[in-house]
């Protein structure tokens, strides 16, 4: 398999050294039947060492899923074999079934069928706090 | 709005409005005495809480309207494992408001995602109760006639006390009002809310004193403070009595201070404080039910 050639998808950049794997299971990649590739450990000027993934479909994948976990990876969006749009995350507002509260006295500890929801109530430290219980969670914690 | 999940849902406005609403049944009760003809409040108690539930049915009555619901998760579905969305769909059908405490952080605002009339929080575990805040409110504006140039002590568990948090995020909202946190170091109010306190500006001072920080007070707001809440007896011992107001203690204080408690009490005011006419903890809970009345009026839609 060629992995620099994709037609029509997706290539997730700059994740962390060794951090790829679990974006691919936070993204819920293995449900795809598309080629999927994991580069880990690519040099790069910025950061040392980082990870690639390469998508060969054209999905939408959770932007907010992936900006909560981190921020700093870039995706390009690559239509016939060309790069066309290069999106940065940014923090996303609320994430839903992502983070898990932790308290033991949240409702989400009892309530069956509910989702676990956290908004972003301080921009600057990257704090995320329950909806229901407004306990508070830091972004990166996943990783 | 639609709901009253937590005291900051409200603006200051709305607040106001509710306080003038509540100072209008005091003055002329005949006025609401049908206002809520024909119309059901459902109390949800999913743990129980004679106090408060009794101030919501005291004032559903006194507004012409009836009550139906339950004192404890025992008699309710939920011991059954029904979920609490399921529970206030059913309820939605037989009641035009729903009054809910429940154990749990959070399971008001639940309910407020699945029922189709409005819900009213009555206490989620040691999270919020807005009510409660409402009332302190009405008693402040009552005995003091304002709410700004304030110096309003707080005394007891400042750590675990959610009336304490409520209260002090509600008040900082308020021009010149300035706090004093009375409390042994083992129940200093968290962290968040200092900074809170911080970042808005607002002037505050912690003391473990509290015979000195007496006749600076225009307000003190006694708590309680429970033996689980220390690690060891001998500090439970050591500490309890310093934080207990008794009548040669009140001496201090200026002629016009109120104290304030949102009841029930143990034995952090001793019963001779009562007849001071600074004590203003039996006219809050009275005030409990007035601002409740309100509330129900103004979630009902009801003039
Ligand atoms: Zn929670």
């Amino acid at each position: 398999m060629h992995i620099d050639e994709i037609k029509n998808g997706l290539v997730l950049d700059h994740i962390k050294a060794g951090k790829s794997m679990k974006i691919y299971n936070y993204l819920e990649l293995d449900k795809l039947d598309c080629v999927v590739a994991i580069i880990k450990n690519v040099n790069s000027k910025k950061m040392g060492k980082k990870d690639i993934i390469k998508i060969d479909a054209e999905i939408e994948v959770d932007v907010d899923i992936l900006g909560y976990i981190d921020p700093g990876i870039t995706v390009d969006v690559i239509k016939d074999g060309k790069l066309v749009e290069k999106r940065h995350l940014e923090l996303p507002e609320k994430v839903s079934n992502v983070i898990h509260c932790k308290n033991p006295r949240c409702i989400t500890s009892t309530e069956q069928g509910l989702q676990q929801m956290f908004k972003l109530t301080d921009k600057a430290n990257g704090i995320y706090r329950c909806i229901y219980c407004e306990s508070k969670a830091k972004h990166g914690s996943l990783l | 709005m639609k709901n009253l999940i937590s005291i900051l849902d409200l603006s200051v406005e709305e607040i106001d409005e509710l306080i003038a609403t509540a100072d209008d049944i005091i003055a002329n009760p005949k006025k609401y005495s049908e206002k809520c003809h024909g119309q059901k409040m459902a109390t949800l108690f999913f743990e129980p809480s004679t106090r408060t539930r009794l101030s919501f049915e005291a004032a559903m009555y006194e507004l012409g309207g009836n009550v139906l619901g339950f004192s404890e998760a025992n008699s309710s579905s939920a011991s059954k494992g029904e979920s609490v969305a399921d529970t206030v769909k059913v309820v939605s059908y037989y009641a035009d408001i729903i009054t809910m405490r429940h154990p749990k952080e959070g399971a008001p605002l639940v309910a407020s995602m699945n029922a189709s009339v409005p819900i009213i929080n009555a206490g989620d575990g040691g999270h919020n109760h807005p009510t409660q805040t409402l009332t302190d409110l009405l008693t402040i504006k009552r005995e003091m006639g304002r709410f700004d140039n304030l110096t309003i002590g707080l005394c007891g568990d400042l750590k675990f006390g959610r009336t304490v948090h409520s209260l002090v995020q509600a008040m900082m909202r308020y021009n010149n009002v300035k706090f004093v946190m009375i409390s042994p170091d083992e129940l200093k109010i968290p962290e968040y809310l200092k900074q809170e306190l911080i970042d808005a500006g607002v002037e505050f001072a912690e003391t473990t004193d509290l015979e000195k920080a007496m006749p600076e007070l225009d307000i003190l707001y006694m708590t309680r403070v429970q033996r689980e809440r220390f690690f060891n007896e001998a500090d439970y011992i050591r500490l309890k009595d310093s934080y207990i107001l008794t009548s040669e203690k009140l001496a201090a204080a200026k002629p016009d201070m109120r104290v304030l408690h949102p009841l029930p009490r143990v034995n952090e005011i001793s019963l001779d404080v009562d007849d001071d006419i600074r004590a203003a903890y039996f006219r809050q809970a009275c005030n409990g039910k007035f601002i409740r009345m309100a509330l129900i009026l103004k979630l009902l839609g009801v003039e």
